[in-house]
């Protein structure tokens, strides 16, 4: 039988070591703001371990495309074909209405909304610890992505980045705890706070007044008043409401419209040239 | 070199722990994921004790924190505990049934996540689910297949 650390210092010492170096690491952590940096650094160093994790999905999706059916297929192309017509008619419509508001604006005397670049990226990783919702997604600084970027897919806002190394980089989602965003009801324009609550189907309002006018089903947009995130997109619709009185603020959950649990693509936003713009008219 | 090969078996298995825990599967199925890094861990840790103990559990710990994006150092500390638990008791528990030790598994598996909600409650203010006591029992059921395995490896690769 070896006996055990005939080297090296005692299993208490070396606890006592670890325990003072992980309270040092977590302080450092959550109470400083140079570990966005150092998560970016490492976010780069283990992006090839999320690489290998994804890709047997990789493999079993393009093996059932290859073994999709040429009707299947072609019903699909039909299908995508209809959808982007729809769209693009609707496009031709934006287009319209934003010079006309852009004209209106400036009418106004203040700055016009410029769109902002766009860019796709895939994700590599949901990770749904219930502490932690972030998703690691395959572009990085490379591509031109910043810190607190929004992200977005097609029904709606899902978070920002929160840390990016070169080719890979990691953003956290709506429904995270640590997580709040501005919002305005679109019904009324009253402006509002949502935080996740580490569950992937709600968020919640926070210091809402028992006078509000909420009702269920309201529709949430961001509101553009946090700065990061651009003015007027969709994020979550009210469906609880709890007129409790014993209790300071009225108790309000939204279900977030993206489907955050299943997301395989999303949209990178760059709004910094329209925040520039405005701060530039101030 | 025999026991240079010896700890790059032990550190391949970590690794392929590590990407199995950062796999993208169906949320449903995430629930239900085990710990697989800490459950690999702790077989090293029970088996060849002077090889992996608190220094790789710290390593591992904090690699998990990259990975899965909790504030870094709350896994790390909370792998070198239970593996100074495991590694304080490893000549008692080498001698359970595989039965008992499972059990005994199922707790340590518990008090990590005990540890986990508590440093995170403490860290950024989250809420106890019900839920997220679900990778102890999957974990616990795993155990005894994932020992059988590892033992195989071990002999197989004669890791010392």
């Amino acid at each position: 039988m070896n006996p055990i650390f005939e080297r090296g210092p005692s299993l208490r010492l070396r606890l006592f070591f670890a325990l003072l170096l992980s309270i040092g690491l977590m302080l450092i952590d959550r109470y400083t703001d140079s570990s966005t940096q150092l998560r970016s650094y490492l976010t780069a160093a283990v992006s090839p371990l999320f690489y290998v994790a994804s890709l047997p999905q990789v493999i079993l999706t393009g093996a059932s495309e290859q073994f999709m059916s040429h009707q299947r297929l072609l019903a699909e192309n039909d299908q995508l074909r209809e959808r982007l017509l729809r769209q693009s008619g609707n496009l031709q419509r934006l287009e319209f209405l934003q010079q006309e508001n852009n004209k209106l604006r400036e009418l106004l005397g203040s700055a016009p909304v410029t769109e902002g670049q766009r860019l796709v990226a895939e994700v590599l990783a949901v990770y749904s610890h219930p502490f932690s919702h972030q998703i690691v997604l395959n572009k990085g600084s490379n591509d031109g992505v910043t810190e607190f970027q929004p992200i977005i897919d097609e029904l709606g806002i899902l978070g920002q980045v929160v840390s990016v190394g070169p080719t890979s980089s990691r953003a956290l989602l709506i429904t995270d705890t640590t997580h709040a965003i501005s919002l305005r009801i679109e019904r009324t324009g009253v402006a509002v706070i949502a935080e996740g609550l580490g569950q992937w189907d709600r968020i919640r309002l926070v210091h809402l007044p028992h006078s509000i006018d909420i009702q269920d089903g309201d529709r949430l947009v961001t509101s553009g008043l946090d700065g990061r995130f651009p003015e007027g997109y969709p994020v979550a619709r009210v469906n609880r409401i709890q007129r409790d009185v014993s209790q300071p603020f009225l108790q309000v959950q939204a279900e977030p419209y993206a489907q955050l649990d299943r997301i395989r693509y999303v949209l990178l936003l760059w709004p910094q040239t329209e925040l520039d713009q405005q701060g530039d008219s101030d | 070199m025999q026991r240079a090969k010896g700890i790059s078996v032990i550190y391949l298995s970590l690794l392929l722990a590590l990407i199995l825990m950062v796999m993208p599967m169906p949320a449903m199925v995430k629930l239900f994921r085990p710990d697989w890094a800490l459950l690999v861990l702790l077989y090293w840790v029970l088996a060849l004790p002077f090889r992996a103990n608190i220094g790789t559990a710290f390593v591992v710990g904090f690699l998990v924190d990259v990975l899965v994006g909790t504030v870094l150092g709350v896994n790390a500390l909370a792998f070198s505990v239970v593996a100074f638990v495991m590694a304080a008791n490893h000549q008692k528990i080498r001698n359970f049934s595989i039965l008992q030790q499972s059990l005994l598994v199922g707790l340590l598996l518990a008090l990590y996540h005990l540890l986990i909600f508590w440093l995170s409650h403490f860290l950024t203010g989250v809420y106890f689910l019900p839920d997220y006591l679900w990778p102890v029992l999957t974990g616990t059921l795993v155990w005894p297949w994932l020992f059988w395995l590892l033992r195989r490896v071990r002999r197989q690769f004669k890791v010392r």
